[in-house]
């Protein structure tokens, strides 16, 4: 391993200029002659816009514009699409009616935006936006998830409020297998509703340049190629040749900057019309009510056993919450993303899953960091948690009797495992955990007056999104694989444009140690290109653990390139066989002798292509590829967390976090280690922080950090993080992916360490004090303890 | 409008500014010092932590106004030319950072906390003392662990 | 935020001068609340008012068996203080509690009293230890003075000067906070001098208040035990959220317990 190749904890090159507040972020630009864009919003959970008057704020000097959604249909801009078609049990194709940019005759969340005042500064917007009157006809509000069905209709097209009615197993033989069992667990789960929280807020700032006749986006995205693509394709801005997007650095992403969104769809639209660059910058509420929403579940979920504890099947029924549109990845969570990994580590012959996506009049749900992962995972970790106890199994036994044991190994819900070792995934935790000293930690904790608690999770996912062939067939409307391009300069430096954007995780390093490794030039000589879709070819962005697996592959794919043609150079240079040349170490040789050419003269003699015969080679070294991969990749783990609770509040303390991933080959293990941490605080703030909460009209009551519990530095215990390896067979570099881990596998395992701390498993997430003292109040511990 | 002059960085300024400018539009807008950051409209998020007078501030919380005659330093003002100040040094080699736009704040409040609680500052101060700092990238495991090791470089 | 003038005057007659002939002033201290709120279009003064310039306005010092602390005092100062360390403990630990190191850096007593926010921490400590909060015009004690929610017996053009507390023998606050904004979800403060004692609650319920029942349980021994079996009733306290009446009720005894243990 070199210094700084595949396998260093090599310090990031991008943090040089994030230290020193030199980071480039979309609300940093500054555009001569640039205007400020305030979006006026809707109050209103449901109502129709009966019309709209503009007429005084038009009258304020200094105001360009006010743009409602009829002008965007003058222009035929919109409606926002959803990529991925699903079709429910009788073979109907789902019911999504359009999204309009901005609202058209109805509005259906709070914060639906409804027209935008351009104007020189933000305070003169905000100013101008008050003096815009909308006439309102409020509708009832649908905000309860379970009783939507027969609420009032959020479209008119989608009856009972439902998009879709969709399954995925067999459902004669789950039935038979449950008809069969000795035991059944059965459980009523939700899964909160969370809101993103990127600390950097969404932004945008959109030029058209007249002379041009072209629009320049810098706007904060995970893949800008596709915010251009959507624009173009399908919101009819303006061909791909005529819009350039820039994601400079961005604040995080987590899915929710995966989208197009209105209000950057707005501002470019709205900048050849005011002939002026318009910047927007969600503020903090903004944020709360616009930014796509996650999770959002209710189940019910039931698993069959035989006496000895082995899993004959399992069953979920699950209602999920798409809101008030179904936005761009939407109808893929809850269902591919989802009931594909009901079957968890283990042998399952058996699972059948039904999921209904419901319309209500809230803020649009889509993939947040784990998307439908972390949703499945706690369905089966709950699940065997419970029936452990239930079944007076050790909970780590059990699991381990039910895994899948050899590899590929189909699950009978269309995932193909490709490789893994839970078995070495649980012993590693389980020592790290110290498991064998818990019972005395317990009594140690109980003379405190403390309830101790510990619980599992076992999480297997896919990522690596994804195999286009394989999405295709499931109904995604694009491709997803990635494209990079190695271009070798004459000097011999390299810049590798990639498809894949950074914004938190460290690619401007990783991405350069896998060129290291393969070329054996100096680290520094590397630097990696992203976020421009006037810079590099393609791309699909940064989402679903993908930039390692299906990223780095095609950068790898690439440099193979290079390195071919580097030969075909090099027998030129050395007179040699192209069969007689070896590449190691940056040095090109002619086998069996002492002729070589090290890499910077070869990538000189490339461009100075002196005597190259035209036939057979073309002067330069530069290469591109679009890898496309065969197969998701499957990272998989184990999470032990201990738990004490003050039973006379319910206040629950995280003692220790273990976590044991098998993400393959891994490329830099300070940064994945990073990626695990903030996974498990979201994770955390899942099971025990975090929760979107309406009020009945549909207000959100969580708008700010002032009632929306952020995971904090002091709610949190340092991690215990170890790794265990088995290769990927289907990528070149044998890596899994491992940004969406952490937050996929923690929520079951702190559920099941309060649960058991508190002997009661009515506990929902989040488990806020007041639910962990509620839940002990009828728990068996406490009236066995009186 | 009024006229508000400060140093900032070590520079003296002086700037007509409508009397609603918050001390972080003047650093970021007046100033074009970009590094401190707005991530929140209820004073929690710690993205624009300054020093004012040597305390760490919310920026966003602060008019200009309100800092007529005072010292600002803001992450530009940190490091010493070249040379990284230990606590800027300590999130690099920690990989205390991740997406970066909570990290100026993060800084400015680590190097606050170690002024206040000394060099051997321990992890449950540090993660008491982080309270008004948000992040949603790491953790806050390695921002723990760069400022223990910050706090320790800056005593040596 | 809407247009404002900005004023900082030297001293408090000044600053009361200019309150008067302003149409819509509002007095600015450390800024924490109310300028979240101007920026949220919640709030538009036609003037601040700012006190920070006022010389002496954030002392604090010991007068006989008074703590007197000036209504500009930093939560950071009091908390930091050696004269209130010795004096009242507790009160200083009360101000290092207050919102974050940031927060306490810039907020103050006098503005934290003044806005008499429900889930504010100050308000606990001035009626649980009896405080008197002094104005340029007149000397309120802490019973008349929190009237209601966000609401206080001061007048228009009335500035806070400082607070005096009493020495007490012994007092203690326990917080348990809003997950989220770290506000007090409850916050109870204990206090006993001679043969007064007082149980202060904030948090629970729209303004902070006096638990009487809990005074009387405690009189005959100022202890934790005093207090078990001593319950609030949840009728008049919030429920939100965070938490419900009857969670709130229940914290309010713990964190009395606590509040006593610690004093």
């Amino acid at each position: 391993m070199s210094d700084n190749g595949i396998g260093a904890r090599v310090t990031r090159v991008e943090d040089k200029r994030f230290i020193t507040g030199g980071g480039h972020y979309t609300d940093d630009l500054n555009r001569a002659g640039q205007t400020y864009a305030y979006f006026l919003r809707s109050p209103h959970a449901h109502a129709n816009v009966k019309g709209i008057d503009a007429s005084g704020a038009l009258a304020m000097a200094g105001v360009h514009a006010v743009l409602t959604g009829d002008d965007l249909a003058a222009d035929e801009i919109g409606p926002l699409p959803c990529g991925w078609m699903i079709h429910s049990k009788d073979g109907s194709p789902m019911v999504t009616p359009g999204h309009p940019v901005l609202a058209q005759g109805k509005v259906r969340y709070v914060g639906d935006p409804v027209a935008v005042v351009i104007a020189d500064t933000l305070g003169l917007a905000k100013e101008a936006a008050e003096a815009v009157s909308v006439d309102y006809e409020e509708l009832a509000p649908v905000i309860d998830l379970e009783s939507a069905k027969t609420a009032a209709l959020v479209h008119d097209e989608a009856a009972a409020n439902t998009a879709f009615e969709w399954e995925l197993g067999d459902k004669a033989a789950t039935q038979a297998a449950f008809d069969s069992a000795h035991h059944v667990t059965t459980l009523e789960l939700s899964n909160n509703r969370l809101v993103p929280n990127a600390i950097e807020p969404r932004a945008a700032v959109a030029e058209y340049d007249a002379g041009l006749d072209r629009y320049t986006l810098w706007t904060t995205s995970q893949n800008p190629h596709v915010a251009r693509l959507v624009m173009s394709a399908f919101l009819n801005i303006a061909p791909e040749h005529k819009l350039r997007v820039i994601a400079p650095d961005v604040g995080g992403g987590f899915g929710s900057k995966i989208y197009v969104y209105p209000e950057e769809t707005v501002c470019v639209w709205a900048s050849r019309k005011v002939k002026r660059p318009i910047r927007w910058t969600a503020d903090r509420t903004e944020s709360f009510l616009t930014d796509a929403h996650a999770r959002d579940h209710v189940t019910t979920a039931e698993m069959a056993l035989d006496e000895k504890g082995k899993i004959l099947g399992l069953r979920v029924k699950t209602l999920a919450n798409v809101g008030g549109y179904m936005n761009l990845f939407a109808s893929s969570v809850p269902t591919y993303l989802y009931a594909t990994l009901l079957s968890g580590q283990y042998n399952i012959q058996n699972i059948y899953a039904e999921v209904d996506a419901i319309y209500t009049t809230t803020t649009p749900v889509d993939a947040y960091r784990g998307a439908g992962r972390p949703e499945a995972t706690f369905v089966v970790e709950r699940l065997m948690e419970v029936s452990a106890r239930e079944m007076g199994i050790d909970p780590a036994t059990l699991r381990k009797r039910n895994f899948i044991k050899s590899f590929p190994h189909q699950t009978p819900v269309i995932m193909a495992y490709d490789a893994g070792d839970f078995d070495a995934v649980i012993n590693k935790a389980l020592e790290i955990a110290d498991y064998k000293g818990f019972g005395k930690r317990k009594r140690e904790s109980a003379k405190k007056g403390k309830l101790r608690g510990i619980g599992f999770s076992n999480y297997i996912e896919a990522c690596g999104i994804a195999p286009s062939q394989a999405v295709g067939s499931l109904g995604a409307g694009v491709g997803l694989w990635e494209s990079a391009e190695v271009r070798v300069n004459p000097v011999g430096t390299v810049e590798i444009l990639t498809g894949a954007h950074t914004h938190g995780q460290g690619h401007e390093t990783t991405f350069a140690q896998l060129v290291v490794d393969r070329l054996g030039i100096p680290f520094e000589n590397v630097s990696i290109v992203h976020g421009d879709t006037d810079k590099v070819q393609f791309g699909m962005g940064t989402y679903g653990s993908r930039s390692g697996p299906v990223g780095m592959s095609a950068i790898s794919k690439a440099l193979d390139k290079v390195i071919d043609k580097g030969k075909k150079i090099a027998a030129h240079l050395l007179e040699a066989a192209e069969a007689d040349i070896e590449f190691a170490d940056g040095n090109f040789t002619v086998s069996g002798t002492d002729k070589a050419i090290d890499w910077t003269s070869l990538a000189l003699g490339a461009y100075v292509a002196h005597g190259f015969p035209p036939q057979e080679i073309e002067p330069g070294l530069k290469e591109t590829s679009f890898y496309d991969p065969t197969n998701f990749t499957f990272p998989s783990g184990c999470h032990i967390c201990e738990v004490e609770v003050d039973p006379d509040t319910g206040v629950t303390d995280i003692i220790s976090w273990t976590a044991v991933d098998d993400f393959g080959v891994v490329i830099n293990p300070m940064i994945v280690e990073g990626q695990v941490h903030g996974g498990i605080a979201q994770g955390v703030g899942q099971a025990m922080l975090e929760c979107a909460h309406y009020d009945e009209d549909g207000q959100l009551l969580t708008g700010s950090y002032m009632d929306y519990t952020m995971p904090r530095a002091d709610n949190l215990p340092s991690f215990k993080i170890g790794t265990t390896v088995t290769e990927c067979p289907s990528n070149p570099i044998g890596m899994k992916g491992c940004g969406e881990a952490g937050a996929i596998g923690s929520p079951p395992a702190l559920i099941n360490a309060i649960t058991d701390a508190i002997g009661s498993e009515d506990l929902a997430m989040p488990a806020t004090s007041e639910s962990v003292w509620q839940a002990l109040q009828t728990s068996a511990l406490k009236q066995a303890a009186e | 409008m009024p006229t508000v002059s400060m140093t900032v960085n070590g520079q003296a300024v002086s700037a007509d500014v409508d009397a609603r400018t918050l001390l972080v539009e003047y650093v970021r807008e007046h100033l074009r010092l970009t590094g401190t950051h707005v991530g929140c409209d209820t004073s929690q998020c710690g993205a624009c932590v300054v020093h004012l007078n040597g305390r760490a501030v919310k920026s966003c919380t602060t008019l200009a106004a309100q800092c007529e005659g005072a010292e600002v330093t803001t992450i530009e003002g940190l490091a010493n030319g070249d040379d990284l100040h230990p606590m800027q040094e300590a999130f690099r080699e920690n990989h205390g950072l991740q997406c970066g736009f909570c990290t100026p704040g993060m800084i400015m409040a680590a190097v606050d906390i170690v002024n206040r609680h000394g060099n051997d500052v321990d992890e449950q101060t540090i993660r008491e003392e982080l309270e008004g700092n948000l992040c949603r990238c790491t953790g806050y495991h390695n921002i723990v662990k760069s400022i223990s090791a910050g706090a320790e470089s800056m005593g040596s | 935020m809407y247009p404002f003038s900005y004023h900082r005057p030297t001293s408090v007659r000044k600053a009361a001068t200019m309150l008067e002939k302003a149409e819509d002033p509002k007095l600015l201290a450390g800024g924490h609340t109310l300028l979240p709120t101007m920026k949220q279009r919640l709030a538009a003064p036609s003037d601040l008012v700012d006190l920070s310039g006022v010389e002496g306005m954030d002392a604090i010092e010991v007068k006989g068996r008074t703590l007197h602390v000036g209504a500009m005092a930093r939560h950071a100062d009091v908390a930091a203080s050696e004269v209130v360390q010795e004096a009242i403990p507790a009160l200083a630990g009360l101000a290092g509690g207050i919102g974050d190191p940031h927060v306490r850096a810039r907020g103050t007593i006098g503005g934290s009293v003044a806005n008499n926010d429900p889930n504010a921490d100050y308000p606990a400590a001035c009626l649980g230890l009896g405080a008197t909060i002094v104005t340029n015009k007149r000397k309120i004690p802490a019973d008349d003075f929190f009237v209601g929610m966000f609401e206080t017996a001061l007048e228009d053009g009335e500035i806070i000067t400082k607070v005096t507390f009493p020495i007490p023998r012994k007092a203690g606050y326990a917080k348990f906070p809003n997950p989220a904004s770290r506000y007090a979800l409850v916050g109870v403060f204990a206090s006993k001098r001679g043969k007064e004692i007082r149980v202060a609650v904030t948090g629970a319920a729209p303004c902070v208040f006096r638990a009487s029942d809990m005074e009387e349980a405690l009189a005959a021994r100022f202890a934790p035990k005093s207090l078990e079996g001593v319950s609030i009733a949840d009728d008049d306290l919030n429920s939100d959220i965070h938490a419900s009446a009857a969670y709130r009720a229940h914290l309010v005894g713990v964190m009395a317990r606590r509040a006593v243990a610690a004093a």
